[in-house]
């Protein structure tokens, strides 16, 4: 048994943690969340040419062939610098379904220029009456002479305003709730009937709502197989941003644990108060609990066992969003009124933290998936 | 040991529920609804119709333009009022600074400010926080120096809600740097247009502009605005966060929380049903109804013994800390509720002159930065961990 990194991962290691401090000093991440795009697309050229965009891509198709531990190493950094680039949407999720479902002529195709930063994707499953549920899919595709027409409604796609193309699931065949009958599209961002519109997310990302009438997809995967490949990326999904939230909380865990030894009250640092003291234990446990549940996920997820692949997903999402929560909001109280500062980066650590919960099914709802399991 | 209202308490609850119902005006009860932020005008537009039907300020004594009620009535108008989409109470001139008068100050003070208070013409804000000065308050250092008629007020105030839309604000300087530091506070009442204040804004993680580090240069205020005795302000400062008690407890406010929150998870799908079907999640907003009804009947056993005439100690701290909890648990469930839509961020949604179509449920867009503001409520008007000491101190004599 072996926690360690090996020494490749560890230099990629020392290399996001290099981008991130240079790159990613709050100022600089707050302009970017202010421009146009919400990102930068020289950060995104730097990330392919430093090879991340092709890390976890296989190597026949320009990529690195790295697997789930490469991306958690990545993400973790990600995550301690509150990295704004759409790595999660178009590399994890949209390179993620390229690889499980595309054909061969898709992969040739679409794989070397995502690992180039040529093309970026984003994923749009949520619906207004979804909630967490990926089966729950109102969409509807029918065939259209080749290829398929899709219309419907996807609430709150992330990164879709600045993709090339964009996943979509939409139903082929069965009623709204069923798992059978759901296909997965690639559709093109300037396709006809399609309407999007965009905004700010409170964790300083994009999002979208589009709107398509009759939109032109291309099948990703089998008809009918959605279902199937969604559990298997969302999965992945969910590996990878555990490892995002660990980095968001252990930046503040040490923010914290450094402003209450500095802070001065009544004479003594905050930190000489033992119910404070206390509160970071809770804290620095909880730090711990996650790290601990973002190994084993991440050890996990390529388990040939699907249901104990989807254990450790939903076991570790849920404990990630109790972490989380208990970290963003105490690291906000323990530094007092300047922990409510938009101009301090706790708050935006706690805000993308509460967000990460949400994302791919609250804790709640990991709780009952793992309890039916 | 009696709950039961006599008719004349009832008569009263049906008075009341029909004056709100016929004059809160429609488009001021929307934008509680919508949880947008109430503005200025706004909220004096409520007050001056509370005001004018005599009740807006049911603490007060009907000497100084209050309604005299004992603490049934005060209660049922509450209780009444939390059954509407009424704005909240901004609490510093009405609940803070305004009994701090008619019990310490002077005639003229009296006169001067507590007429403008009641109609809501004058606004009011706190200074008491320095960025130095947090939960340990009594270290403050903004310095008062007597010159003639006159004291000469420098330092810096921070944390200070609603500085840059107020007329005046109620302070706490150092007069004196020699025995205890509390000993050596004095209470100031300044106007905000005297030269050399100088409010900035301080944006919170909600985007919003609530609070101000305000600086004061050679700031000159007269002497007669100093309430009570020089090097006394601690102990009016101690009395005033006594009478904060009727806002903090805040069981109104999270009534309309808690309803507004069904309302919303009654909307929300959850695997194809009402999320309020969801007995995980229903199972939750029980358990804060229940806290909730706790925190209400400590409230009114509270109040009662006021009534009686026996004063609340510092047993007040309970309802602080129990009642920012509890907002924070709605506020909290609330995003729960909503899913993704808690995500989008489009503050401008939240603005009087916004008419495009909302980016999902229209409730939505209100929900998040109330959660993200509700943070604030366990930091503010002493941190719950100071609350804590008190209780542990004053209470419990540990």
């Amino acid at each position: 048994m072996d926690f360690s990194l090996s020494e490749e991962q560890q230099l990629l290691k020392d290399s996001v943690q290099r981008f991130v401090r240079d790159e990613y000093v709050l100022e600089s991440r707050r302009k970017l969340v202010a421009s146009d795009t919400g990102y930068s697309e020289d950060n995104w050229a730097k990330m392919a040419e430093l090879g991340w965009l092709a890390m976890p891509l296989p190597e026949e198709f320009g990529g690195i062939g790295g697997g789930a531990v490469e991306t958690m190493v990545l993400m973790e950094e990600f995550g301690r610098g509150l990295v704004v680039e759409p790595y999660m949407s178009s590399i994890v999720i949209g390179g993620g379904f390229l690889v499980a479902g595309g054909s061969k002529e898709q992969k040739t195709e679409l794989l070397p220029k995502l690992a180039a930063g040529e093309l970026k994707l984003a994923f749009a499953y949520a619906e207004r009456q979804s909630r967490f549920d990926l089966n729950d899919v109102e969409c509807k595709a029918e065939k259209s002479g080749d290829g398929y027409s899709i219309s419907g409604h996807k609430g709150v796609v992330f990164h879709a305003a600045t993709a090339d193309k964009i996943v979509v699931s939409a139903r082929t065949s069965g009623g709204s709730r069923d798992a059978a009958g759901i296909t997965l599209f690639l559709i093109d961002n300037n396709s006809s009937g399609l309407t999007r519109r965009d905004y700010p997310t409170v964790d300083g990302l994009r999002a979208s709502e589009l709107e398509m009438d009759g939109v032109a997809g291309t099948v990703l995967g089998k008809v009918g197989g959605g279902a199937a490949l969604m559990d298997e990326v969302v999965g992945q999904a969910i590996a990878a941003i555990c490892a995002e939230a660990v980095g968001c909380m252990d930046v503040l865990q040490e923010t914290t644990n450094e402003y209450l030894k500095t802070r001065v009250q009544f004479g003594v640092p905050l930190s000489k108060f033992q119910v404070l003291q206390h509160r970071m234990v809770d804290m620095f446990m909880e730090c711990e609990q996650a790290r601990s549940m973002c190994y084993m996920v991440n050890l996990k997820i390529a388990d040939e066992d699907p249901t104990e692949r989807a254990k450790a997903v939903s076991a570790a999402k849920v404990q990630i969003g109790n972490s989380g929560r208990y970290v963003g909001q105490q690291s906000v109280q323990l530094h007092g009124g300047m922990g409510m500062t938009d101009e301090l980066h706790v708050g935006h650590y706690f805000k993308r933290l509460t967000m990460i919960d949400t994302m791919f099914g609250n804790k709640d709802h990991h709780l009952k998936r793992y309890a039916d399991l | 040991m009696d709950l039961a209202f006599s008719d004349d308490d009832l008569a009263f609850r049906d008075e009341v529920r029909v004056f709100v119902k016929d004059n809160l005006p429609a488009d001021i009860a929307e934008s509680v609804r919508q949880g947008r932020a109430i503005d200025k005008p706004d909220i004096q537009r409520w007050q001056r119709i509370l005001f004018d039907q005599g009740w807006a300020a049911p603490g007060w004594p009907v000497e100084y333009g209050g309604t005299g009620w004992d603490a049934t009535k005060r209660y049922i108008f509450d209780e009444a009022m939390s059954e509407f989409d009424t704005p909240e109470t901004v609490p510093f001139g009405l609940l803070m600074v305004g009994p701090l008068i008619y019990t310490f100050g002077t005639d003229a003070q009296k006169e001067r400010f507590l007429p403008k208070i009641l109609n809501g013409e004058e606004w009011w804000c706190q200074g008491y926080s320095e960025p130095g000065a947090g939960s340990d308050l009594a270290s403050l250092q903004t310095k008062a120096v007597l010159d003639g008629d006159h004291y000469v007020v420098n330092g810096t105030k921070t944390w200070n809600s609603s500085a840059h839309i107020a007329d005046w604000t109620f302070t706490l300087v150092r007069t004196s740097s020699e025995g205890k530091q509390q000993e050596g506070i004095s209470f100031l009442l300044i106007d905000m247009k005297t030269p050399g204040i100088d409010p900035n804004p301080i944006v919170s993680i909600d985007g919003g502009h609530h609070f101000n580090m305000t600086y004061y240069t050679d700031v000159q205020v007269p002497v007669e605005n100093r309430i009570g005795e020089e090097n006394k302000g601690w102990t009016y400062a101690k009395y005033l966060l006594g009478h904060e008690r009727q806002s903090i407890s805040e069981v109104g406010l999270s009534k309309q929380r808690l309803r507004r929150l069904k309302s919303i998870a009654g909307e929300e799908r959850s695997d194809g049903e009402s999320l309020m079907d969801d007995k995980s999640f229903a199972k939750k907003v029980a358990e804060a109804e229940v806290l909730l009804t706790s925190h209400e009947y400590l409230n009114l056993r509270f109040l009662a013994e006021e009534a009686a005439g026996r004063p609340i100690g510092a047993e007040v701290s309970l309802l602080k800390i129990r009642g920012t909890e509890i907002r924070q648990q709605l506020t909290e469930l609330t995003i729960e509720a909503l899913g993704y839509y808690a995500a989008p961020f489009e503050l401008e949604q939240l603005t009087d002159g916004w008419n495009e179509p909302s980016i999902g449920p229209e409730y939505a867009a209100a929900q998040m930065p109330q959660y993200l503001f509700s943070r604030a409520a366990t930091i503010y008007g002493g941190s719950n961990e100071i609350q804590r000491n008190i209780i542990a101190k004053m209470v419990l004599g540990l």
